[in-house]
């Protein structure tokens, strides 16, 4: 009961807190809800594919000032694997219209990591790949399951991110890189 | 009593930050402009009617819930968060002793540049986890994170320290049991001036665990304080990469080995190589007397403080993954796993647009033991070669998948995995035996327009063993990027017993909009296995009703 009033009082807290935020200039953009909220990734550690250490707050940096699509998938998750195969087959065009890039953060643990980079590179894929094997950085963003992709503007703000992937959803997601890129405000 | 209600005072902590960020956002900036607040949300709601021809039981509740809520605040190198979970009551599959509701998760944790500093609950993993890996996998119901402290310092570029000591969640309570570990890791490119630009990138780690438990044995006098410490090493050079670790751990007798002295040992080698369209991988593992674990007295999915992963492929369609699924078993294995995976590009035999191949390979059969008989003296239990095989198959898979695009509208993925499984064994039970299945899987997908596809599966597991053979189909209809529908049917038509040649039918439909997914299901539900990382869980069969809501932001 004790534990029921508290969560109350801090939902009251979080709640009467909001409006004060969004007059902050870091959230001005965030008219529309859940979609706009622009936040960094945060500072956690995930590790590249020769097993270097890397902060994820860095990780948009290869974009220089480009747009870049951060999407968390595992070698198990069909879905996954159908939405960076979609877009490996037109990523070249992507990049030449907006300069974006697209880092695959795994999540896989101890049992399916090493066969990270054989699928890789045997796919073809011409994406950055990291590793999140204990995801800390899925929990710190939040993140149900995978497919989860974000969308960071060139300032490595989170615009936009979207769990699951259907087929044909990498079209959406094209045209909002490209408005990212213009330097617009999504529409969506 | 004391300590009731100590768990929510970092709460309070949290409620007081954020309402100092909302005094402070009016006037000049300060530090907490930058707060950021963000959360996720899952339910699982279950309706449960009895169908005593799948063994479906009668549940009292009728209905079923397992919830999880988020909240983190994030304020530069601060951050702090809870997580809420309400089980009314666990659904069917979760431990009951889920029951209940209130704050499982709670941390405050501040980074410096050299230091960061975690106090609460948290979760790490040491290398590949064999001595401690603390995580949450709540489909499989696990959650063994440690409340307590945590610090990591990196006191030079390429060098890790991480320290911890804390006590593991078990259910709504804390185990007795402290668990207290140090992991060092060199980045030795890093360190070594003039080794930077080397191509070869070798990093080397260690790791020590130790746990203290009563000695609460009537007969036995059980050590208190148990130590593992593990090693290990990963090189990597241009698309080659070796990973090694070795673990030992003292003597820990427990219900799960018998209350034996022996110690334990495991090793994890796994070796890569990786060009354009073409991967390969060779892997071996050695598990020998390794549960590790905060309760001596204690055996299954619960209290785990390490992660022994399984060496074979994970399955994800249904027949292949539900029904004969491998688990590592901790107390001794022998595991090798080799792995193709090519490309063939676009032009030849590879079509128009590029085919993969995957050709998986894994064997596990236990290790070779001696007993010794002396367990009315030192209790070592039995003797084993390092290297020895036992000649009791465990485990073996052998899979090809292939998958290809014809037109841009129409993909195949087509797979053939042959399994042999000992269901004694894996599943702890007797009078299965050895288990032999051929499972054949078609998956076509066709897209009408870019927005509508038709994804459909035809599935067979032939066996003359067990419950005999299965057929599945399934039908998917996808409406991007709001829709879904999907029906499927598993069919036990080989089954010895005709009353249980069964049809379990069942459908899904749902609406995805951003992070936020709703799905409603019903249909029949097969008793079954859901397993992740080589950790399986138990679902009994049920008959009912599913809503199931994600979101975050």
């Amino acid at each position: 009961m004790k534990k029921f009033a508290l969560l109350l009082t801090l939902s009251g807290v979080v709640a009467a807190t909001a409006p004060a935020f969004a007059q902050t200039p870091a959230s001005a953009p965030a008219a529309e809800g859940t979609k706009l909220v622009s936040r960094p990734l945060p500072a956690v550690t995930i590790r590249s594919l020769d097993g270097q250490a890397v902060s994820a707050a860095t990780i948009h940096q290869a974009a220089a000032g480009k747009p870049t699509i951060v999407s968390f998938w595992a070698t198990w998750c069909k879905p996954c694997i159908a939405e960076l195969t979609n877009i490996a087959e037109e990523y070249g065009d992507w990049q030449k219209e907006s300069g974006v890039k697209l880092v695959a953060i795994s999540i896989d643990d101890a049992r399916n990591a090493v066969k990270v980079a054989p699928l890789v590179r045997g796919k073809g894929w011409e994406y950055a790949v990291f590793l999140d094997q204990n995801q800390d950085l899925k929990r710190a963003l939040n993140i149900n399951n995978v497919p989860h992709t974000f969308l960071l503007n060139g300032a490595g703000e989170i615009v936009w991110q979207h769990n699951a992937y259907q087929e044909g959803d990498e079209a959406h997601l094209r045209e909002l890189v490209k408005q990212v890129a213009a330097g617009q405000a999504l529409t969506e | 009593m004391k300590n009731r209600y100590s768990h929510l005072r970092p709460l309070m902590l949290v409620a007081l930050l954020f309402s100092v960020g909302a005094a402070t956002a009016q006037e000049a900036p300060s530090p907490l402009d930058a707060t950021t607040i963000h959360g996720d949300f899952q339910t699982d709601v279950q309706s449960y009617k009895p169908d005593p021809l799948i063994g479906a039981p009668r549940v009292p509740e009728k209905i079923l819930s397992n919830t999880f809520a988020n909240l983190l605040m994030s304020s530069g190198r601060f951050s702090a968060g809870v997580r809420y979970e309400a089980y009314l009551a666990p659904l069917q599959g979760f431990d009951p002793r889920y029951r209940g509701q209130g704050i499982a998760y709670r941390f405050a944790s501040y980074s410096a540049d050299r230091l960061q500093v975690t106090v609460g609950n948290f979760y790490e993993q040491f290398g590949s986890g064999l001595i401690f890996r603390s995580y949450e996998e709540r489909n499989l119901g696990i959650d063994n994170s440690l409340d307590g402290l945590r610090v990591r310092v990196t006191p030079y570029r390429g060098v890790r320290l991480t320290g911890l000591m804390g006590r593991q969640r078990f259910f709504f309570e804390k185990s007795p049991t402290i668990v207290r570990g140090f992991d060092g890791e060199i980045s030795l490119n890093d360190l070594v001036p003039g080794f930077d630009s080397v191509a070869t990138r070798v990093t080397i780690g260690g790791s020590f665990v130790s746990k203290y438990q009563a000695d609460d044995d009537p007969a036995l006098v059980v050590p208190e304080n148990v130590g593992a410490a593990a090693g290990r090493i990963s090189l990597t050079n241009g698309g080659f990469a070796l990973n090694a670790e070795y673990a030992e751990k003292a003597n820990d007798p427990g219900l799960s080995n018998g209350y034996i002295y022996r110690p334990g040992r495991t090793a994890l080698v796994s070796a890569t190589w990786s060009g354009r369209n073409l991967g390969l991988l060779v892997a071996a593992k050695r598990v020998d007397n390794f549960d590790f674990r905060v309760d001596r007295n204690t055996t299954g999915n619960y209290g785990s403080i390490n992660f022994l992963p399984a060496l074979t492929r994970q399955h994800t369609y249904a027949l292949a993954a539900t029904i004969y699924p491998y688990a590592t078993q901790p107390l001794g294995e022998m595991a090798g796993q080799a792995e193709i995976s090519y490309h063939a590009p676009k032009g030849g035999w590879g079509g128009r647009y590029g085919t993969d191949i995957t050709v998986n390979f894994s064997a596990v059969n236990g290790i070779d033991q001696r007993p010794l008989n002396d367990l009315q003296g030192a209790r070592q239990g039995y003797s084993s070669g390092f290297f020895k095989t036992g000649s009791v198959v465990y485990f073996r898979d052998l899979n090809v998948e292939l998958h290809r695009r014809f037109t841009p509208t129409w993909k195949l993925n087509a797979m053939y995995v042959h399994l042999t499984y000992n269901k004694d064994v894996v599943q702890g039970l007797t009078g299965f035996g050895v288990i032999d299945a051929d499972i054949a899987i078609v998956d076509v997908l066709h897209k009408f327009t870019p927005k509508h596809s038709l994804r459909v599966e035809a599935q067979t597991l032939q066996t003359r063993q067990d419950l005999g053979s299965w057929a599945m189909g399934l039908l998917e209809y996808t409406y991007s990027p709001h829709w879904f529908v999907t029906v499927y049917d598993q069919y036990n038509y080989g089954n010895y017993d005709t009353a249980q040649r069964i049809h379990y039918l069942g459908g899904q439909t749902g609406y995805v909009g951003g992070t936020t997914r709703i799905a409603l299901g019903y249909g029949r539900q097969r008793a079954g296995i859901v397993c992740v990382g080589g950790v399986c869980r138990f679902v009994p069969a049920s008959n009912g009703a599913s809503v199931s809501i994600t979101s975050s932001f």
